[in-house]
């Protein structure tokens, strides 16, 4: 048996990969989210933003089954209902997020970060006994190349730079052949030429994955997205391209009022 | 770059397995046989009291590679592993009391300490243990049963850190209660002594002895392997990735409660196997070895050789239980603070233990390289 399974069962026929359906999610009283809609078509680069509690990274908390909602549904594909599962059943069936401090196995070197987030049977017995297959050695050579960190396979990944480190982190969502991609403010504290080529590689992976990203640097969602999300105090208030978002009265309010 | 890669992975180097072929030689052939061929008084004659010593200094060994697995690799600080090693002690000395017979003060079928509370007949519990297949497996059976419910509540409610090790101590001192009475059916603070033979050799004899202390070094050489195939496999790299960012490897789809369980079970049922060694070498087994200090010191012995690397936790425990012999000898007042300075000592001055401390000196010479002057290539 190859060590890298068959990608699971979504099914996406109607051309949404996402249904999000009157979401709610309230902590002590507070609603981070409030009845919330959302849909991604399927092979689509989607921006979201919002100012600091608009709910964006509990939508992602949920979405990954981090946070159980008190309301609504979340549906991946037309069949797979996201609120029944735990985090590491959702991964599995494709869904990938990346956090927005990079996390990375700072002790181990690149190839071995792709290698332990590869798809896969993940039980301990496999773990314990599997050797690495000539695919698996192969496709972390791909990824590490789409990456940019060809060269670095035998670094550890604690002495990569800040922008490596997050190109790593990509690669290894990338290892789990995801279909839905949820990257959390990629391009946090890089410079300006890590920055442009993090738009390439995201605006690369869209059209075989669903791409979402988070993220406050307007520039940067400017260069990348097709359609930007708007959200406020839980709410999608804006929904469109960033042309006609940024000239929405609300959003400008909701912006300049801050 | 495959290839380099798989040979990396192999369980050691050619350099590696010679040092531990070379050191079982030593330990296996050579220090045997100068205990049992030289003439008394002979100064190549290793002395009849260092054995049983050796021996149980080979089971705390075994026991510093399952604390190191638990601790080291995976983050998860015990400091309840004495409750395990104690399991793994009692139900050998059950088979030990059992094969006694009527050879005991009260010339009865019934271990002494059942006679002396005046019970009748044997306790259910105590049934079977006159076999030593099923003590030896219930020797690894009981404390891993132990690690798996215990591990199974804590892991699953996500118990993390200090309030997991806390925890594991309320564990020890909460059995080594349940043991000191006598009603529990273990022999009270006595626990169980007077052991005569096993598998019908006397204990007291040299060759006996000997073939205790040889069964814990191959004991120890079959844990030390083991734990370096689990580290060296993927699983190995997947545990201290959970010790690093356990959150992380949880979004690459890994359940980390199987590997956390898997390698805390592990862990306590190597901890009951040397237990099971050391009872028949040590004579006794009470329910002082479920102090909580006991299993601290256990945790001390990894962090002195050094934590994450098997050979370090290996020469930790022996470092620091040569020290207590050598240091209760000769000024038994001291030995706590000694053994107190030393864990402060490390944490201070080497957080990596001695292990590490000699990574660094051995690294520091190539790191000066490049800093020297080039030397001219032609002569």
């Amino acid at each position: 048996m190859s060590a890298i399974a068959p990608a699971p069962g979504v099914d996406t026929r109607q051309g949404t990969i996402l249904y999000v359906e009157g979401l709610t999610v309230s902590f002590d009283g507070f609603k981070a989210l409030d009845d919330l809609n959302l849909y991604l078509a399927d092979g689509e680069l989607r921006c979201i933003i919002g100012p600091n509690g608009a709910g964006k990274t509990t939508l992602m908390d949920v979405i990954t089954g981090k946070t159980r909602p008190d309301a609504g549904s979340v549906f991946f594909g037309s069949n797979i209902d996201l609120t029944e599962l735990r985090e590491h059943e959702i991964v599995s069936k494709g869904i990938g997020r990346k956090f927005q401090k990079p996390t990375v196995f700072e002790k181990r070197d690149v190839f071995e970060n792709l290698e332990l987030a590869a798809r896969g049977v993940k039980t301990v017995r496999q773990s314990l006994f599997g050797r690495l297959s000539s695919e698996l050695s192969d496709r972390i050579d791909d990824v590490a190349r789409s990456i940019g960190l060809a060269q670095e396979l035998e670094r550890s990944a604690g002495d990569l730079s800040h922008g490596q480190k997050q190109w790593l982190e990509i690669g290894m969502l990338l290892m789990q052949d995801p279909r839905l991609l949820l990257v959390d403010e990629p391009v946090a504290g890089m410079t300006q030429p890590e920055v442009e080529r993090t738009g390439e590689l995201l605006r690369s992976l869209a059209g075989t994955h669903t791409v979402v990203v988070v993220e406050h640097d307007m520039e940067f969602v400017r260069s990348i997205a097709r359609t930007v999300t708007v959200l406020h105090q839980g709410r999608v208030i804006a929904e469109g391209n960033m042309d006609v978002v940024q000239a929405d009265p609300r959003v400008v309010e909701v912006y300049l009022g801050e | 770059m495959t290839a380099a890669r798989r040979g990396e992975r192999a369980l050691h180097t050619p350099a590696q397995w010679t040092a531990l072929a070379v050191f079982l030689a030593l330990a296996g052939v050579v220090l045997p046989l100068a205990n049992l061929l030289p003439g008394e008084g002979s100064v190549l004659r290793v002395p009849d009291f260092l054995i049983p010593l050796l021996g149980k200094f080979l089971c705390y060994a075994i026991v510093a590679l399952a604390i190191d697995l638990i601790w080291g690799y995976t983050g998860i600080l015990s400091l309840g592993h004495g409750v395990f090693f104690a399991l793994g002690g009692y139900a050998m000395g059950m088979h030990l009391m059992r094969t006694i017979g009527t050879e005991g003060v009260y010339a009865s079928e019934l271990p002494d300490f059942m006679v002396f509370l005046d019970w009748k007949e044997l306790p259910w519990f105590w049934y079977g243990f006159d076999s030593f297949a099923f003590a030896a497996s219930m020797a690894l059976l009981a404390p891993a049963a132990l690690a798996f419910v215990f591990g199974w509540f804590a892991f699953r409610s996500r118990i993390t850190g200090v309030y997991f090790s806390i925890i594991t101590q309320a564990m020890t001192f909460a059995f080594m209660l349940l043991f000191f009475r006598n009603n529990t059916g273990f022999g009270g603070n006595n626990g169980l002594t007077d052991f005569k033979r096993i598998l019908g050799f006397p204990l007291q004899a040299p060759g006996t002895r000997v073939g205790l202390y040889l069964a814990s070094l191959l004991g120890l050489t079959l844990v030390y392997l083991a734990c370096r195939f689990i580290v060296k496999s993927k699983a190995g790299r997947l545990l201290t990735a959970i010790r690093d960012a356990e959150g992380k490897v949880r979004f690459s789809g890994y359940d980390t409660l199987h590997y956390k369980l898997f390698v805390w079970t592990f862990s306590a049922l190597l901890c009951g196997f040397a237990g099971a060694l050391y009872v028949p070498q040590v004579g006794i087994i009470n329910p002082g070895e479920m102090t909580p200090a006991n299993s601290i010191e256990m945790a001390i012995w990894v962090a002195v050789g050094g934590r994450g690397t098997l050979v370090g936790a290996v020469v930790g425990a022996w470092l620091v239980n040569a020290a207590k012999s050598v240091f209760t000898v000769a000024a038994p007042e001291t030995w706590l603070f000694v053994l107190g300075g030393t864990f402060v000592g490390v944490t201070l001055f080497a957080p990596r233990g001695l292990a590490g401390f000699a990574a660094t000196v051995r690294r520091r010479p190539r790191e000066s390289l490049p800093a020297k002057a080039p030397v001219p290539e032609e002569t």
